[in-house]
């Protein structure tokens, strides 16, 4: 597939490797590389970029996986809507799985609850034309990447006037989330592989303060193997040559000041909300987008009674120290033993583009993931 | 959720709308084309375009000179590594 297989060539992958390892040697120390977003760590697991790594370079997966940074609270009000006699609630796949305090999307759906996974969001519109007499609710997450696509639903929404639609809204933004990253005084980075597919929409400007006020080297990397590659080592470029910029490895699709005509229709759409809970870490101020007041009839935070609660994560559960990339999922208690894909207890379990996941996936393979887990206590979790 | 696959635009369906047939691998498939329409780029314009198509909307055009130049690099650092 063209833009997939060129990227993806064995040769070129190891000259990477080796130029990576060049310059790894230039390095007295251990280094530390935060891939930010899911949809990375996900390819990283599968192409086994981890293991060719040298030594010293160790791969963080952070929080940039939406499904896992959802608190409990917001899924089970999704939960509360779709029991609403009448609504018919609409939603990605990813979070069909995913644990609310009680029960998942899924279970709910074998419940009764008319649950529909869409492909689009603007499928679930589709939903609400087919069913004028349901109230159809598009449960909306993501990132901005996906947030462009959900501000063109609803201004399709109110150009074609459908009255029993609407969104209930969990957009998040990077910056902030990267904000407080950088201000967490646990966390020891030397820089990051920045999200492609996020600043394909905001562009790559929005980073320079990470440069310049936080003093650490970023590349904006695409997702094939050569990508990923390529980004590590024109991370170590700017290590050892002492420099922090911003640069740009995915400019085939990230330009600068990103995609005018997204931002414009979510900006048109969506305003910052004051603060948002991320599952694991905590409260974000200006880290959540809501729907505007001039498109009030399609959010249902207004149309159905949501009791927003705080809900505590399982005691056992450290997704919020994995998403900080504080523990490596294999150090969590529960991870391979209670925690599986087929019975997660954590969110980060559930998505393929959570790290547990990604290592249940492919890291079990390795030879060290292997040890470790065997040393491991076996733990049992009764529901 | 941040997936993204290139594909490219065969046939514009619905200008009004602004909808699209794209092309992924030979799979085939409709996807809105409203981020990537302007007044300098109009729909009948998108038609051959390469897109990344993300939740059903063609997200951004890929800019295939900088994807030659990109794998033009990457050659060059495979060929000095195999002299």
């Amino acid at each position: 597939m063209k833009y997939v297989d060129e990227f993806r060539e064995p040769e070129k992958a190891e000259a990477l490797r080796r130029e990576i390892e060049k310059l790894s040697h230039q390095l007295d120390k251990h280094i530390k590389i935060m891939e930010v977003c899911g949809g990375h760590t996900h390819s990283i697991f599968k192409y086994g970029i981890e293991e060719i790594l040298p030594a010293n370079i160790e791969l963080i997966h952070g929080p940039g996986c939406p499904v896992c940074v959802m608190p409990k609270g917001r899924l089970d009000d999704a939960i509360a809507i779709s029991q609403n006699p009448n609504v018919i609630l609409a939603t990605f796949g990813d979070t069909m799985r995913v644990p609310g305090s009680k029960t998942s999307l899924l279970q709910a759906k074998a419940q009764g609850a008319d649950i529909r996974m869409v492909y689009s969001p603007l499928d679930s519109l589709q939903i609400a034309k087919n069913n004028p007499d349901k109230e159809v609710v598009f449960f909306a997450l993501g990132f901005e990447t996906t947030a462009p696509s959900t501000a063109f639903t609803i201004l399709q929404a109110a150009a074609e006037n459908i009255t029993n639609f609407s969104m209930f809204c969990n957009h998040v933004l990077v910056i902030p989330a990267l904000q407080a990253l950088l201000d967490n005084p646990d966390l020891q980075l030397d820089g990051f592989v920045g999200p492609g597919h996020v600043s394909m929409v905001i562009g790559t400007d929005p980073y320079e303060f990470i440069a310049q006020k936080y003093y650490k080297p970023i590349v904006v990397s695409g997702f094939e193997p050569l990508d990923i590659l390529q980004s590590i080592w024109m991370l170590l470029q700017q290590i050892v040559e002492n420099r922090c910029e911003v640069e740009n490895q995915y400019n085939r699709l990230v330009q600068k000041s990103g995609n005018q005509i997204a931002l414009e229709a979510m900006n048109q759409v969506f305003v910052v909300r004051d603060t948002f809970a991320w599952r694991g870490l905590d409260e974000i101020p200006y880290s959540g987008l809501k729907i505007r007041d001039e498109y009030a009839q399609f959010d249902a935070e207004l149309k159905f009674t949501i009791f927003n609660r705080k809900v505590a994560d399982h005691k056992a559960c450290q997704c919020g120290e994995i998403l900080k990339g504080v523990l490596k999922p294999w150090q969590c208690k529960v991870f391979g033993t209670a925690c599986t894909p087929e019975t997660p207890i954590g969110t980060c379990m559930v998505s393929s583009e959570g790290a547990c996941a990604a290592y249940y996936k492919y890291g079990r393979f390795s030879k060290t993931l292997q040890k470790q887990t065997a040393e491991k206590p076996k733990v049992t979790i009764s529901s | 959720m941040c997936l993204g696959i290139p594909g490219q635009i065969v046939e514009i369906t619905d200008i009004n709308n602004k909808l699209a047939i794209v092309d992924v691998g030979g799979v085939k498939r409709q996807v809105n084309i409203a981020c990537i329409v302007d007044e300098q780029h109009t729909p009948e314009a998108c038609l051959g375009d390469w897109v990344l198509v993300h939740v059903g909307f063609a997200m951004n055009r890929i800019n295939e000179q900088e994807a030659a130049e990109t794998l033009k690099l990457l050659e060059e650092i495979a060929s000095v590594m195999s002299q």
